[in-house]
């Protein structure tokens, strides 16, 4: 299959337990069968629940590094506002974010003394590093559709319409990684999310 | 067919291939999915053992009975398991004896980023290292047959960065390998190592290390990629993708067999480029040896040090680090670095990983916390009471240490009443001889034993006190209470750890005992698959809150402070996010 870009340098960003390895991992396999070869890289093992959770995926037609330098990420997927800001310097600047619109306060906010910025300085701090900022509802899509856990795939439907990868390469991965009785709920929360972003 | 593969799963495959027949292991993070990956495969034999060391005597033993075996753990694993380490290295083996040493530079998740490389050279073990998931289960194999060519055990090195690191991998069939002899060996001057027996083997490791030193030269997986020879890089693990990474342009030798080097292949390389560098992540390890070599190791404009060059001798490296460290150097023009925006943020709300809503700890640190004695900790879920707003923990050193240490301070005459934590794992692990040494030596310290039935920071594994192995066998399930008593400890108290008021009344008994003391606080993990079934979220009743935000001061995630304010004391109220909660009731 010829690869639609020569590469592209992904990083993946949220909250411990939102689903960011699920979403990394379809996306690394989608690489493969879009004809890249593909990195995924993650830090486990601190049973990362609440807290922050990164994963760097590369697509090239040689991967080295499995990890992007800062300046050099083309797109930020991020399933948490916060933790777009937090990694925004990984952006390339001009690069492409997809946010998720969602707000989780960390323990450090509500029994701590710090402050979660409010939407207007978040989303202009972003803006000093980009003007592409794609903002999704995607729990309350989610929502709609039966189950608020399917927002990461809501999420991986609108970043695929931003790539130049058959949908149907994704909706194959989706449903591989899966349970069977799931797999109807995903596609659906795919579609949407690519409906979203669609142009 | 090729297919996306971590490092620890690559090493399972590759040990399953290449017909390992026994493996055991200790969970540590990054090695933990390599046991885990490798149990599920049909014809091996894959235990969790208590510890590192016991499970190193497990592999060595079934080395010894002629089967290839495997030991796996992280970097401080190989501290815990250092005597079996030696001893192998001494005695040699029947069959091929593989311990995969899985690093953790920049401590992820460990106490500290020791560079387990110098191991190997101090026991004289070769080290292989592969650079990604397809040379990590080819190297098993490799790493096996060097095994069995030169009767040594070998080290496989991984590091954080390959072992959670997807790549693609080709996969390939098992070779079923007989054991290697008939009968266990009857070789005392072999296998004895009373100092009669290991005088005589000493010289033989230091000739045996020199021929491995020698087959390095032409060992495959050391390799040179001839670039410009402006600049030559000797390099090794996953540093090697970096060094391509940022200077795609150079000539590059890769070592596969990190200890020992390939002395002719170093020089030679080094004499036909015009500056050669080190690119290596931690301790200066190669440098060192080819220093000692008699090398020209370019350091940068300022005067070698005699520390490492170039390179950051901390943390993990990545591309935009090494590519900074280049510039300083001289090596890389500034051009060369990507522009970077950093928007002034300010001090950005730090989201640490926290302990669970529904963790059954939680309530036992509030009560320590407020006894406001010093407690000493232990590695494992329960290490997070660090946290504020529990700040219940004073120290944590390694694993099984609280106990040791709290009854140092003990017996050094200080004039609190010490506390030491420790989860049931731990406790198996390393905490058993400890809480023996308090008992036997006439110590009073109060050891809390916190029981969730569960090897659960590393992910859930199996352990002595879950009546499971590793590969789904119904066993033995290990009581703590006779345990303890078996130990000696007469004033033993187990409490539902859910119960405050009665994990407070037992803290309290145990206080008032004038003698060594052990509460035991049990209750299941609430991520546990049976535990998550009877989640129910609670309701704050927002008529009846007060705002006293005492459920806040517990840190659980599942509390936040809602927009109601009231008004008595003008603090916003308490509410519970459905989601999280699970209904502990604590």
């Amino acid at each position: 299959m010829r690869r639609p870009l020569n590469k592209v340098n992904f990083l993946l960003c949220g909250v411990g337990g939102q689903g960011t390895i699920l979403a990394s991992d379809v996306l690394a396999l989608v690489g493969v069968q879009a004809g890249y070869d593909a990195k995924k890289a993650e830090v486990h093992g601190m049973a990362q629940r609440g807290g922050s959770v990164t994963s760097h995926v590369r697509w090239a037609e040689k991967v080295t590094s499995p990890l992007t330098a800062l300046g050099e990420v083309d797109m930020l997927i991020a399933f948490e506002k916060l933790e777009a800001l937090r990694y925004i310097e990984f952006l390339r600047p001009g690069g492409t974010v997809l946010a998720n619109d969602h707000k989780i306060i960390p323990i450090t906010v509500t029994s701590g003394g710090a402050h979660y910025p409010d939407n207007d300085r978040l989303r202009a701090l972003l803006a000093e590093v980009t003007e592409n900022v794609l903002w999704l509802d995607g729990i309350a899509i989610a929502e709609e559709l039966g189950s608020v856990r399917g927002a990461n795939v809501v999420l991986l439907g609108a970043l695929s319409a931003l790539l130049e990868v058959p949908e149907s390469t994704w909706l194959e991965v989706i449903e591989q990684r899966v349970p069977e009785r799931f797999a109807e709920l995903n596609r659906n929360a795919f579609r949407r999310g690519r409906a979203a972003t669609s142009r | 067919m090729k297919v996306l593969l971590s490092a620890n799963e690559a090493v399972a495959r590759g040990a399953w291939e290449a017909g390992v027949a026994v493996a055991s292991a200790y969970p540590g993070t990054p090695s933990t999915e390599i046991l885990e990956a490798l149990a599920r495969y049909p014809d091996v034999y894959a235990e969790w053992a208590p510890n590192e060391k016991v499970a190193m005597d497990v592999a060595i033993g079934a080395a010894y009975a002629g089967r290839r075996a495997l030991t796996c753990m992280k970097h401080v694993g190989l501290n815990v398991a250092a005597d079996a380490f030696f001893y192998a290295s001494m005695t040699g083996a029947e069959a091929g004896l593989v311990f995969v040493s899985a690093d953790d530079p920049e401590m992820h998740s460990s106490q500290n980023e020791q560079d387990n490389r110098r191991y190997a050279k101090f026991a004289r073990v070769p080290c292989l290292e592969p650079a990604d998931s397809q040379e990590a289960k080819d190297l098993v194999g490799v790493a096996l047959e060097l095994s069995e060519q030169f009767d040594t055990p070998v080290m496989l090195r991984l590091t954080t960065r390959l072992s959670h690191t997807d790549t693609l991998v080709e996969l390939g069939e098992r070779v079923a390998r007989p054991p290697t002899v008939d009968k266990y060996p009857r070789n005392p001057a072999k296998y004895v190592m009373v100092p009669g027996h290991a005088r005589q083997r000493h010289p033989i490791i230091e000739e045996r290390i020199s021929q491995v030193a020698n087959f390095a030269e032409t060992f495959p997986h050391n390799r040179i990629e001839w670039g410009q020879r402006d600049l030559g890089i000797v390099t090794c693990g996953i540093a090697y993708q970096y060094a391509k990474e940022v200077f795609p342009e150079a000539s590059v030798l890769q070592l596969g067999m990190s200890y020992p080097l390939p002395r002719r292949m170093v020089l030679d390389f080094a004499a036909q480029v015009d500056r050669l560098i080190v690119l290596e992540e931690l301790d200066p390890f190669l440098e060192e040896e080819i220093r000692l070599m008699g090398a020209y190791v370019y350091s940068g404009p300022e005067p070698y040090t005699g520390s490492k060059s170039i390179f950051p001798l901390t943390g993990e490296l990545e591309p935009g680090v090494v590519r900074e460290a280049a510039i300083a150097a001289d090596l890389l023009p500034a051009s060369a670095a990507a522009p970077v925006i950093r928007p002034q943020k300010g001090e950005l709300p730090s989201r640490p990983p926290v302990l669970c809503p529904g963790c059954p700890h939680r309530g036992v640190f509030v009560v320590l916390g407020r006894s406001r004695l010093p407690v000493q900790g232990d590695i494992g879920c329960y290490t997070l009471g660090l946290l504020p707003p529990l700040s219940s923990i004073h120290t944590c050193g390694c694993m099984g240490a609280g106990i040791g240490v709290a009854h140092g301070a003990d017996m050094a005459g200080d004039e609190e009443r010490h506390v030491a934590v420790i989860g049931d794992s731990t406790f198996f692990h390393t905490g058993m001889p400890a809480l023996l040494n308090v008992v036997y030596n006439r110590g009073k310290s109060i050891t809390v034993i916190m029981d969730n039935r569960s090897t659960a920071m590393t992910g859930h594994q199996d352990n002595p006190s879950t009546g499971r192995t590793l590969q789904e066998q119904e066993t033995v399930k290990i009581e703590f209470e006779p345990l303890v008593r078996a130990l000696g400890v007469e004033e033993v108290h187990t409490v539902d750890a859910y119960d405050l008021k009665g994990v407070r009344e037992a803290f309290k008994a145990c206080r008032e005992h004038d003698g060594p003391a052990v509460l035991i606080t049990r209750r299941a993990c609430a991520l546990l698959p049976k535990v998550r079934r009877t989640w129910l979220p609670l309701r704050i009743d927002p008529q009846k809150c007060v705002a006293c935000w005492s459920c806040i001061r517990t840190g659980c995630p599942a509390l936040r402070k809602s927009e109601e304010i009231y008004e008595t004391n003008n603090r916003q109220k308490a509410e519970i996010d459905p989601l999280l909660c699970t209904g502990c009731e604590v």
